[in-house]
């Protein structure tokens, strides 16, 4: 059966319910997210409808500056981390058995969808004083005595790469799957080293790739809301944790919501942006 | 030199991803109500807590009770749209799917805060079905995507076939379509399934002052000191995730599925 342009309205009817649903209950909230953004904030956490520029004009403090500075840095980190374990690791797996494969994606998407606060508790207590790994290093002999790793930066910088990790694995996987395999056998046959194949056939031939995945990575870390909270110290807050912070704890939903709106301009501007700069890039 | 040099990268990575799980689950054996690794003496009674300890099993029914239905709802969202996109030529009809891609792309926290100043708004704030509904839109994009790839391997010449043949629409989906696409509602539900068992933030702000979820609780159970039983739990999220996805792998090609979920997921 073609494929045919709905003519009834009875055609429409199955839309109904899904466009109702995602109109409703996504681009409503999104609204009224937005709406709040812009209200004013009373004395006991509720607020007022107005339309004030209070709450992003709170953005131009030092504080936020310096939260927003450390967010998009740890992001990059996380992102350059993950892409750089993954890249090689994500191409040897297309190269195994096809159960292996199965295997490792299996795994894999079950460490995806753990809950960042299983991901948050398993690490602090990996990097306690009393079960943490430094016990492991003394009964090795090569520490003295057992201590606490957490709370640091190398701390939250280690979970968030154990938290976005398997996704960057799946986002490169269909891309390297698709890859050419005679590109590789080619440059082998030519006497280039494995190593040097990959760095100078498959990373060349991947750079879009590589890009678009540092910038999915990017975003997905930025969405961490809680290992920053449960590994770091307060200065390692990131701005979705101070924006859960002022939605549930300082109950300030207005500034809350601003903050909130500012984070999707950030990501799509970046997103943008880079898209912009890939197009430049091909061109020339 | 090079299979070595590969299988020892694989094992750092192996280790990498097992190392918090090998600990957590050697916490949670300990015998004594302590964080020791290597564990104290050896006890499964912390998962027994699980299911015996009232407060634990409350948040346990939640959160099934809330993947079950969220799940089931994301399905139904996805079905009909994933659908009229396959049998209908109407490309204004794509935003709608950009709309159910939306949440899962974005970061959680902005989906957490929009249903947050939403159910408040409409005077909603914390009754447990509110909670399904934001669950079933945050996740619609995993079945979504599993079932538009779905329609993509059905040959058309079938549905053709059975037109020609005189049946209808609604006997056509019914006797054709359903039967090729059902793996695809499974995987699907399976997925969303999982994601919402394990779900916070949205969650939480949505119904965290009214109910908890196993992850809420985890959470607030963190915030008052350490317990063994979060240790359990976590184990049994775990099992649960590799028993679910390993039963998708077994019935369904998981590679492609995940082949396809990157690729339309951008």
């Amino acid at each position: 059966m073609r494929r045919e342009p709905p003519k009834t309205f009875g055609d429409y009817a199955p839309l109904l319910f899904p466009a109702g649903m995602l109109t409703i209950f996504f681009v409503v909230p999104f609204g009224t997210m937005i709406a709040v953004s812009f209200f004013q904030r009373q004395q006991g956490g509720f607020y007022t409808p107005a339309f004030v520029f209070d709450n992003y004009a709170r953005f131009l403090s030092a504080f936020f500056g310096g939260v927003l500075g450390f967010s998009l840095m740890l992001a990059i980190a996380v992102a350059v981390c993950c892409v750089v374990l993954a890249l090689p690791f994500t191409y040897l797996l297309t190269r195994m058995a096809r159960s292996v494969q199965v295997l490792w994606l299996v795994a894999l998407l079950s460490v995806l969808s753990l809950s960042e606060v299983i991901i948050g508790f398993a690490w602090s207590t990996l990097f306690s004083r009393t079960a943490g790994i430094t016990n492991v290093l003394v009964a090795l002999g090569i520490m003295s005595e057992a201590k606490a790793l957490t709370p640091s930066f190398a701390a939250v910088l280690t979970g968030m790469v154990y938290q976005a990790f398997p996704y960057t694995v799946l986002v490169l996987f269909p891309a390297l799957v698709r890859l050419d395999p005679t590109l590789t056998e080619a440059a082998r046959t030519l006497g280039a080293s494995p190593l040097k194949a990959f760095f100078t056939v498959v990373v060349p031939a991947l750079r879009n790739t590589i890009t678009a995945t540092l910038i999915m990575v990017f975003i997905f870390a930025l969405g961490s809301y809680l290992l920053p909270q449960l590994l770091g110290r307060p200065q390692h807050w990131t701005l979705s944790v101070l924006i859960t912070d002022q939605a549930i704890y300082q109950s300030n939903m207005p500034f809350a919501a601003a903050m909130a709106v500012f984070l999707v301009l950030v990501t799509l501007g970046l997103v943008a942006l880079t898209v912009v700069a890939g197009r430049r890039g091909e061109a020339a | 030199m090079t299979a070595f040099f590969r299988n020892f990268y694989f094992f750092v990575i192996a280790l990498f991803l097992a190392l918090p799980l090998i600990v957590v689950a050697g916490v949670s054996v300990n015998q004594k109500q302590t964080l020791a690794f290597p564990p104290e003496g050896f006890s499964t009674s912390w998962y027994g807590e699980i299911f015996l300890n009232p407060e634990w099993r409350n948040a346990l029914v939640a959160s099934v009770t809330l993947a079950l239905f969220s799940a089931a709802l994301a399905v139904a969202i996805a079905l009909p749209l994933a659908w009229f996109l396959w049998r209908r030529v109407a490309p204004w009809a794509n935003i709608f799917q950009l709309l159910g891609v939306a949440p899962f792309t974005l970061p959680p926290v902005i989906t957490a805060l929009g249903m947050l100043t939403f159910w408040a708004t409409a005077g909603f704030y914390g009754q447990p079905w509110t909670a399904v509904v934001s669950h079933a839109i945050f996740f619609v994009t995993l079945p979504l995507v599993t079932l538009s790839l779905g329609f993509t391997s059905i040959d058309r010449s079938l549905v053709e076939a059975a037109a020609t043949m005189g049946a209808d629409e609604r006997t056509i989906f019914r006797t054709v379509v359903l039967p090729l696409i059902l793996p695809y509602i499974v995987s699907g539900y399976a997925f969303a399934f999982v994601l919402s068992l394990n779900e916070y933030i949205v969650a939480y702000m949505t119904v965290g002052f009214t109910m908890e979820t196993l992850p809420i609780k985890i959470f607030n159970a963190l915030r008052y000191g350490y317990t063994p039983t979060m240790a359990s739990v976590t184990i049994l999220f775990v099992a649960t995730a590799a028993v679910i996805f390993g039963l998708v792998a077994r019935f369904g090609d998981l590679p492609k599925l995940l082949g396809a979920m990157a690729s339309d997921g951008k």
